[in-house]
């Protein structure tokens, strides 16, 4: 179906299911219970998970395919925003000018930063692009172009924004002053309240979605093509390909533009559901991020990338929000004492202690799980068959493990 | 006229003279192995004729093209495939993956965005792999991640890589080293029903003198970075000079 293996378009089907379902999924508690906290089904978040996975799925055409990690791949995040938000403040708020300038700008930073990184590989490479991002979030931070060119560009450490006498040259008189899509605003939603739950159904959160599904169709495409079997050969063995006949600079560029746009997609997406933006995008911390949501979830495989994307997420924005209070309301149940005790041993793992969190699980999923949470489900898989298997031992027959 | 002509060949590293003066010609259609002892400038030679070395002076020319300062996959793209002295596969893939790279390289050149088509719907590409694996043996292992082969099954696998680009000339560095005798025979029977079932030529950089004997129809002798001799194994098994400067050596 569409071009896909049935276990391919299987994968596919079920991430359309779960980005459609995703407001009700994700609240699975009622407003007002106790564990309301841990609800994810609100709008910024859930666009969150999918802007993120965008971005990182298109590294993981890059890192998974290749193996050229990129170490400043915020950057092209932080210029596809600027170029969004940019649009937004000449022409007006509707976003498709916004989003298809962030690729294609986004693109055009790619093709210079990755011709000149792909003449090393490995650490320099890392290292080159790494290099390449510091410099741009410099020059945006402290607005170096516009100074050159007199006026803002990137407007330093204040952020770049919309203001009212902004040109807008495209903007009629009844207009939303919001970011939209042909009149259709992205922060405007729909609320089904049932029982004690309030599900939240936003349109920038589907609109991203919508985005999401096609860049992981288009991925999927990509790693099942010739192209993507080249890209993995990179990955194996380059001195054989080149003596295949193969130039592999080409493809290698080829990998890293597709990744730099999915990237510059997923930076004016985030404009476009709240039109600012600042150099810290760019930062060193949000590139690094990047390659954590993709090893935690999986290098090299399909899903995984979103999932990391999603773990992530939700720590640094539900863990984070859970504070000592919280803590001592689970436990009011217990004596005083142990109570305290509790409270103090959870303390340095929740509020702004979540970075502590995620450091032990990346930890625990690199020394566990090598390949990611990907290769803890298919652990889990194979267990559950092996019981199937030994619950009918006579049709049983066993295979050598892989 | 060969397929390959290597004329007036120097190449010095610093005070090293590692080829002097070397004169080759590889006629088309034979196996040509190039022997000597080690030291000799016989991986200095092989890298020149894959363009990985440029010589101080003279001219390598293959099938009147010449081949100095080429890239490596223009190399391929002349005609000359290499066999590597451990095997250089894709290990992270299937074996039919490996031998449908070469197809594809074969059939895309350097570079195509091919990036939307499925390659299981590549039939053309994938009967070709399949035809190649079952020439050498291997169609039951297309299925298997390349890096658990065996060493032999890597080496075979390599070769089909190699042959299923059709290549004019094939060069080998040293095919066998490292390996066990049975191993080694393996390779020399896998070598000849190569030549049996093809028109191909190869040239083999070797260092087994029972390989080179069971295979060779022309042997050059180098020593010391220049050709000693050149001639059929018969005459050379029995040559003065040769023994002197190798089969002496090698008695030792």
């Amino acid at each position: 179906m569409l071009g896909l293996n049935s276990k391919d378009f299987t994968l596919f089907l079920v991430v359309v299911v779960l980005v459609i379902a995703a407001p009700i999924l994700l609240n699975p508690f009622p407003s007002d219970s106790a564990f309301a906290q841990f609800n994810a089904g609100y709008p910024a978040l859930m666009q969150r998970f999918v802007i993120f996975g965008i971005l990182v799925i298109g590294f993981n055409i890059l890192f998974g395919l290749t193996g050229y990690l990129s170490f400043g791949h915020a950057a092209f995040l932080g210029v596809g925003s600027f170029a969004a938000v940019w649009m937004f403040k000449l022409l007006s708020y509707n976003i498709v000018p916004a989003v298809l300038l962030s690729v294609i700008v986004a693109g055009l930073f790619s093709v210079v930063i990755g011709y000149v990184s792909l003449r090393r590989s490995g650490i320099y490479f890392s290292i080159l692009t790494l290099a390449f991002a510091q410099m741009m979030y410099a020059i945006a931070y402290s607005d170096l172009l516009g100074k050159f060119f007199g006026g803002i560009v990137t407007n330093g450490e204040t952020g770049l924004q919309v203001y009212n006498d902004d040109p807008q040259i495209l903007m009629s008189p009844g207009d939303p002053t919001v970011p939209h899509l042909f009149g259709w605003e992205m922060n405007s939603s729909f609320t089904w309240d049932v029982g004690g739950w309030s599900f939240v159904f936003q349109n920038g959160y589907y609109l991203s979605g919508i985005l999401m599904l096609a860049s992981f169709y288009l991925a999927i495409r990509i790693f099942r093509s010739p192209f993507g079997l080249m890209l993995r050969a990179i990955k194996s063995n380059q001195n054989r390909l080149a003596y295949t006949g193969v130039s592999s600079r080409p493809y290698a560029l080829a990998a890293f533009v597709i990744s730099g746009m999915y990237a510059g997609l997923a930076g004016g997406l985030l404009a476009a559901m709240d039109p600012l933006t600042g150099a810290e995008r760019m930062f060193w911390t949000a590139s690094g991020e990047i390659v954590i949501m993709s090893i935690l979830g999986g290098v090299g495989t399909l899903i995984g990338p979103i999932l990391g994307a999603g773990v992530i997420k939700y720590m640094e924005n539900i863990v984070s929000t859970i504070n000592d209070n919280v803590v001592h309301g689970w436990f009011a149940f217990m004596p005083d004492g142990i109570e305290n005790i509790l409270v103090t041993v959870i303390h340095p793992f929740i509020g702004k202690g979540w970075h502590l969190t995620l450091g032990l699980v990346f930890m625990a999923v690199v020394i566990f799980l090598p390949g990611g949470l990907v290769e803890g489900g298919q652990r889990l898989g194979r267990l559950f068959e092996r019981r199937k298997v030994e619950e009918k031992p006579p049709t049983a027959t066993t295979e050598p493990a892989e | 006229m060969g397929i390959l002509e290597v004329k007036g060949v120097n190449k010095r590293f610093g005070g090293l003279q590692a080829l002097g003066n070397v004169n080759l010609s590889i006629a088309e259609n034979t196996v040509h192995a190039i022997i000597g002892p080690n030291g000799a400038g016989k991986s200095t030679l092989l890298n020149v004729l894959v363009g990985k070395l440029i010589p101080d002076s003279g001219s390598v020319m293959f099938d009147g093209q010449s081949v100095l300062g080429r890239k490596p996959h223009e190399i391929n793209q002349l005609g000359i495939s290499r066999v590597f002295q451990t095997p250089e596969i894709f290990t992270d893939l299937t074996v039919l993956e490996n031998v449908m790279i070469p197809c594809f390289a074969k059939r895309d050149g350097a570079f195509r965005m091919h990036a939307i088509e499925s390659v299981g719907h590549e039939v053309d590409i994938k009967t070709q792999a399949e035809t190649m694996l079952a020439d050498v043996n291997m169609l039951e292992k297309s299925n298997m991640h390349a890096g658990s082969l065996s060493r032999g099954d890597k080496r075979r696998l390599e070769m089909a890589m190699c042959l299923v680009q059709e290549p004019r000339l094939l060069l080998l560095d040293e095919p066998t080293a490292g390996m066990a005798r049975a191993d080694t025979n393996n390779t020399i029977d896998l070598l000849k029903e190569i030549k049996a079932k093809r028109d191909i030529t190869m040239a083999i950089i070797e260092h087994d003198m029972h390989v080179v004997f069971s295979l060779a129809e022309r042997i050059t002798v180098l020593a010391q970075g220049t050709p000693l001799v050149e001639d059929t194994p018969d005459n050379i098994k029995g040559h003065p000079k040769v023994k002197e400067a190798y089969l002496g050596e090698a008695a030792h």
